[in-house]
């Protein structure tokens, strides 16, 4: 089979980079949920 | 669970059985195209990639003119959402198109119209995001990246029609043209499906952070008018 590395590579690079994008907006999502619920916390005991 | 929870379920199902069948369709189904061999394989993800990048423009360009009509949030936040995933998908249609340009031209770039005009795109992205990044005021940073947005789509048309307009080393429009054979043809859509659906899925989860933003801001706000 010729050029399986260059099919490999370009695979990669977009599963690299897909799942490196969601792993980025799942920790945005966890820490604005942490800060949302600090917040109303606060808010409360205000 | 609610409205919101049970759509993004639905697309992560519909989403993975896409990608697992277009997966299937590249490994094991599609023929090995005859003159550049198994490399050729990387137009099934390399389309549908540079697809979404289009897409993605097309979204905030949309956004753009609504938020200069309506001056609403709403409309921002889904512009700033799918410029973001649109920069993402760029770098992997530029990535992915150098690797596979060298084993087909022997050059891993080459200033062709589509490669130029695509490098282009990608520096728009890169412009609405310094924007948004660095301009103080909300206002202000919506209405200065929705213009950047707007002049910037002229580049759509380019990208889509430079291989038509000028002579250049990459393939011409295969797929519009009756190019590729009925297998081919089938996994490019079914690949073209799966990666829609990734990008609607990503797009909804991207404006709800941003509309967490915007709340945390507001608490933050009203937390310190409580203390004030």
């Amino acid at each position: 089979m010729d050029n399986l590395g260059y099919l490999f590579a370009a695979f990669a690079v977009i599963w690299a980079v897909v799942f490196g994008y969601i792993l980025v907006l799942m920790n945005r999502q966890k820490k604005l949920k942490r800060d949302i619920e600090k917040l109303e916390t606060d808010i409360r005991q205000n | 669970m609610n409205k919101s929870h049970i759509t993004k379920m639905v697309l992560l199902v519909l989403t993975t059985i896409s990608f697992m069948a277009a997966l299937y369709l590249i490994f094991f189904y599609v023929p090995t195209e005859l003159s550049m061999g198994v490399v050729q394989r990387i137009f099934y993800f390399h389309v549908p990639v540079a697809w979404i990048a289009l897409l993605s423009y097309v979204v905030i360009f949309v956004s753009s003119i609504m938020y200069l009509r309506k001056r609403s949030k709403t409309w921002d936040t889904v512009a700033i959402a799918a410029a973001e995933i649109g920069f993402i998908f760029t770098t992997a249609f530029l990535v992915t198109g150098s690797i596979w340009a060298k084993p087909a031209w022997g050059v891993w770039w080459t200033w062709s119209p589509r490669l130029t005009s695509a490098l282009v795109l990608w520096f728009i992205y890169v412009a609405y995001l310094t924007i948004r990044a660095y301009t103080q005021g909300d206002d202000r940073k919506a209405r200065f990246s929705s213009a950047v947005a707007i002049i910037g789509f002229i580049d759509i048309p380019i990208v889509i029609l430079s291989i038509s307009l000028w002579r250049t080393q990459h393939p011409s429009a295969l797929i519009f043209e009756g190019g590729l054979t009925p297998p081919m043809l089938l996994t490019l859509q079914i690949c073209i499906l799966a990666f829609t659906l990734l990008y609607v899925l990503i797009l909804i989860q991207s404006i709800q952070i941003n509309r967490s933003i915007l709340k945390v801001r507001d608490l933050r706000r009203l937390k310190e008018m409580n203390e004030g």
